[in-house]
């Protein structure tokens, strides 16, 4: 593998999953359900949880109906990629790990001003806290760096150290490029031809933000979701070889999550209604926490 | 002497947590070696973007010996009681001395080598370090604010030894992340250390951190012609953000210069942490900013400032973006979404608040000279912006761009300058309001909250003032006493009061307790009272003596400007000769009324004329008479300075009565009792005296 300063969208991914399986990560593939952002993916919610050891990398598809704009902001898209690492226990030099991936891909520590700035993060959905940074490219924000402290409600043992960088933010950064739609997305001087972002993304841009505004039926959306709601206890009650069945139940916490932020996307939801809504998911991954925290500890 | 030199070595510790932890980390260590015996010639301590440190000075290398008495059972006291406090004392019975008939034992404390007592102390600082929120980390129990990396602990130059949670302390620490070699380097004291640190490329002291920053701003805008728009706040967050400050200047698009000043300010302050500029002597904007790297960069700088111009133009696209959004939408839709937004579940919607302020401001509008419809609608509109876009992103520039906006909605000027003015003043800087339109919607804001806020039992409470009351309070002070008007406060806040307790009542929850309701006197009173405790810090701050409020605010008036002026008056007098004369004679007569009262109800009346043969009844009769009418009169005219010179005329005559006569004597008795209360009347019209210190 080439460790050569990234062209392209692709090999600014590649980089990084060279790097971090250097570094000794297992390198997934992203969920298949669609989730609001990169942490959301099981290899991290479930597997921060629990005792054992935990250390990987991949690239999660991140949907935010509400962040929609038909492809005509040059930095706001509803489908965007996260590239989520996560280490577990967070090893001592972490803080140099993460300066390491910055360098591979090709940012001079030594011109850059990197820092890291306090930014407590939280998600309410997931009943998840930690703390850490946001971490500063001469003033743009990079990543998000955590040490979680509580996932689903529980509090975390060992602590897992969590990486996030939003990748088009950080491409555009590195190429220089304005327009999101800009980017090369393989090679530029690729012998088959040059692809951008735009390329691939800018239809689904299109379409996407018309279903999320005004495509999806809003009563669909609510039975929908009333319908997961309901069949995650259900799911959870189901055993298999004595252990519940807490994978399946979580991804439909995924699916009710998803649901809630289309409804939201739709003007659905009052702002009074907001935090109910998201209290019922976050007790429903409450659920799914406790249930794979014990199996985790059994086994 | 001994030195002890500490560095708590972390990841970046929050900028706005460095300089409490500075003095936590200060006032543990003293109580530490002060408990230990130990009082250091000097201790200082630091805090920076990675590191907590402190140098104390003269320290001894061990703990003096200690000898200790301690008192055991008496004499044939139960053999329980001895085995006890031979068990505690953890002696034997034939090392106890007898002495007055009790066991007394003498403990020899042998001191204790001082690395010992330190080592201790660390550990003891470390677990119990105050943080605001602290974390865990790894497989590690412990918790600091980030995780803890190192510990530096050298005395006297030696390596104190120990270690936290595996954690070992050494005499190495680290510079900066990336100039210099960054290496660990060893530094055995305090000069070894900072010297270390400067050369990694390290300013240990915040106070030479700021300099830096500020003389590299000053440098860089010199050259420009421009000028640093100094900003405090954030000069002390960039400040904790850097551990080598290295200003660079960047340059802004000069399209956006188009937006409101306010607006790039905020956006270059709270999203990217700049400094704005202005071209030298000049009002407004230069399209310029700084910001403060944590780097000397290889290239000067460029990148550095190119890629934080990139950063600001899409931050400020995103402002222009509000602004252009928010002007298409206009006053009355923000007002409807008020009726959706809560400002307090005890007292309604935001909606409803605007109501209550209108209804206010119209009664304060003509005490103020104000136009009365002028004065509702600026009230009805003042909160409307806090339902744009721009101020949901920014919610400091509330007013700011409610102003901005009537005016590009072609509102009247008075009117959207009191929108834009009604928070003010909202600190001991900020300048007051003066058009009498922004005058009652700012009073009118400030009395609502305070009315509000009371009727549901929120007051203050030591430290704690979430709702921002004392500078409500204090604003009001300040806009009535800058302005010179003239407002019964109990006028405006009883109609105030009765608006707020409605809005109380109608969202109340179902309750079958008994609950008392608040009455219009007893929360308009705690206002009032409240009122007069922050006039006396005011008061105070300018040197006057609170117990002159005290003593005015006892007289039941509700007008500030009148009490102050009463107490500037009293002020002045009390330190004339005269004042101070007639105060004691005050005292003697109050103490004699006092002591009277005790024996039964003091007789009532004026005092009838005293026979012709004592001159000093004559005298001191004739001049409270003299005194009625220039006294009343001078009072009517709030003349208070002449209050006090008429007031003077009884000092010769008190003195001269108290000396001479015999208030006792029974045949005089009542009547020269009349005499004393009619001084203590005539005095009690300017102040109650007998709420002055000696």
């Amino acid at each position: 593998m080439s460790r050569e300063k990234p062209k392209s969208f692709q090999s600014l991914i590649l980089t990084l999953h060279d790097y971090w399986s250097r570094q000794g990560c297992v390198i997934l593939q992203p969920h298949d359900v669609e989730v609001g952002a990169g942490t959301l993916h099981p290899a991290t919610v479930l597997r921060a949880l629990g005792p054992k050891v935990w250390n990987a990398a991949y690239v999660q598809p991140s949907r935010r109906p509400g962040d929609g704009r038909y492809g005509e902001n040059p930095n706001r898209l509803q489908h965007y990629y996260q590239y989520q690492v996560i280490l577990k226990p967070n090893p001592e030099n972490m803080q140099d790990l993460y300066l390491g991936s910055l360098e591979a891909i090709g940012l001079d520590l030594r011109t850059h001003d990197i820092r890291f700035v306090e930014d407590d993060w939280e998600n309410p959905t997931v009943g998840a806290w930690g703390l850490g940074w946001e971490v500063w490219c001469d003033g743009m924000e990079v990543s998000q760096y955590t040490y979680f402290q509580q996932v689903g409600g529980l509090d975390v043992n060992p602590v897992a150290g969590e990486l996030t960088y939003g990748l088009e933010r950080l491409a555009m950064y590195v190429f220089g490029v304005d327009n999101v739609y800009d980017l090369p997305f393989n090679d530029p001087d690729s012998p088959l031809g040059a692809t951008t972002y735009g390329d691939v993304f800018l239809e689904n841009e299109r379409q996407q933000s018309e279903a999320n505004f005004h495509g999806f039926d809003v009563a669909v959306l609510k039975q929908q979701f009333e319908q997961m709601e309901e069949q995650v206890p259900l799911m959870l009650a189901r055993s298999y070889q004595d252990k519940a069945l807490v994978l399946p139940a979580y991804d439909m916490v995924l699916k009710a999550s998803h649901l809630f932020n289309l409804m939201n996307a739709r003007g659905a939801i009052a702002v009074a209604e907001r935090a109910s809504y998201i209290g019922r998911i976050r007790d429903l991954c409450k659920m799914c926490a406790s249930a794979w925290v014990e199996q985790q500890e059994a086994a | 002497m001994p030195q002890l030199l500490l560095e708590l070595f972390s990841e970046e510790i929050p900028a706005r947590m460095q300089a409490q932890a500075a003095k936590d980390l200060e006032r543990m260590a003293r109580e530490h070696l002060a408990a230990a015996g130990f009082l250091p010639e000097a201790l200082k301590t630091f805090a920076g973007p990675r590191r907590l440190t402190l140098v104390a000075e003269g320290l001894p290398l061990a703990q003096a010996d200690r000898k200790e008495e301690l008192k055991g059972p008496r004499v044939g006291a139960p053999p329980q009681a001895m085995e006890g406090f031979l068990r505690k004392a953890g002696l034997t019975q034939d090392q106890l001395v007898e002495r007055d008939g009790v066991y007394m034992a003498f403990i020899e404390k042998k001191g204790r080598p001082t690395a010992e007592i330190i080592a201790e102390m660390v550990e003891a600082i470390v677990r119990g370090f105050p943080w605001p929120k602290s974390m865990i980390w790894g497989t590690k129990k412990l918790r600091w604010v980030r995780p803890l990396k190192r510990i530096l602990c050298v005395l006297d130059r030696e390596v104190v030894p120990f270690a936290i949670e595996g954690i070992e302390s050494g005499d190495i620490t680290e510079g900066h992340r990336f100039m210099g070699e960054a290496k660990p380097f060893v530094a055995k004291d305090f000069d070894e250390y900072v010297a270390g640190l400067e050369k990694h490329f390290v300013v240990l002291d915040v106070e030479e951190r700021k300099q830096r920053i500020l003389e590299g701003c000053k440098t860089l805008c010199f050259a420009r012609h421009l000028e640093l728009v100094e900003d405090q706040g954030l000069l002390d967050e960039v400040a904790g953000l850097a551990e080598w400050p290295t200003p660079v200047l960047g340059d802004m698009d000069p399209v956006f210069l188009s937006l409101p000043p306010e607006v790039i300010r905020t956006s270059m302050r709270t999203h990217q942490k700049y400094f704005a500029v202005r071209k030298a002597g000049e009002e407004g904007l230069a399209p310029h900013f700084i910001t403060i790297a944590n780097i000397q960069a290889a290239d000067g700088g460029a990148v550095i400032a190119a890629g934080n111009a990139k950063v600001l133009s899409s931050r400020l696209s995103d402002a222009r973006f509000f602004w252009d959004e928010d002007v298409k939408v206009g006053f009355e839709p923000w007002l409807k979404k008020l009726d959706g937004v809560t400002f307090h579940a005890k007292l309604g919607t935001m909606a409803q608040r605007v109501e209550r302020i209108v209804a206010l401001a119209g009664e304060i509008a003509p005490l103020v000279g104000a136009d009365v419809e002028k004065t509702k609608e600026a009230a009805r509109l003042a909160k409307a912006d806090l339902a744009s876009q721009m101020v949901g992103e920014f919610p400091e520039l509330q007013g700011i761009m409610g102003g901005y906006y009537a005016r590009t909605f072609g509102l009247d000027g008075e009117i959207a300058d009191a929108v834009r003015d009604h928070y003010k003043p909202q600190g001991p800087s900020d300048a007051v309001p003066t058009a009498p339109v922004s005058v009652a919607v700012a009073l009118a804001d400030k009395l609502d909250t305070l009315v509000g806020f009371f009727a549901i039992d929120e007051k203050p409470t030591g430290s704690k003032d979430p709702y921002a009351l004392r500078r409500a309070a204090l604003g009001v002070i300040r806009i009535i006493l800058e302005n010179g008007l003239r407002v019964s406060l109990n006028q405006s806040l009883t109609p105030a009061f009765k608006r707020a307790s409605e809005a109380e009542a109608e969202h109340r929850p179902f309750s079958l307790d008994e609950r008392e309701e608040p009455s219009a006197s007893s929360v308009v009173g705690g206002v009032i009272a409240f009122f007069a405790d922050r006039l006396k810090v005011t008061l105070r701050d300018q040197g006057k003596r609170h117990d002159l409020v005290d003593a005015v605010f006892a007289l039941g008036d509700d007008d500030l400007a009148r009490i102050v002026a009463r107490v500037e008056a009293l002020d002045g007098f009390l330190k004339t000769d005269d004042g101070k004369t007639l105060m004691a004679g005050y005292k003697r007569a109050s103490n004699i009324l006092k002591a009277e009262e005790k024996k039964g109800a003091l007789p009532t009346g004026a005092p009838a004329e005293p026979a012709a043969d004592s001159a000093a009844e004559v005298g001191l009769y004739n001049a409270l008479r003299l005194l009625d009418k220039p006294l009343k009169d001078a009072l009517a005219k709030e003349d208070f300075t002449g209050a006090m010179t008429q007031l003077a005329e009884l000092r010769g005559p008190v003195d001269a009565y108290l000396d001479g006569v015999f208030v006792n004597e029974p045949e005089h008795r009542e009547n020269r009792l009349r005499t004393l209360a009619a001084v203590r009347d005539a005095m009690g019209q300017v102040a109650d005296f007998g709420l002055i210190g000696g």
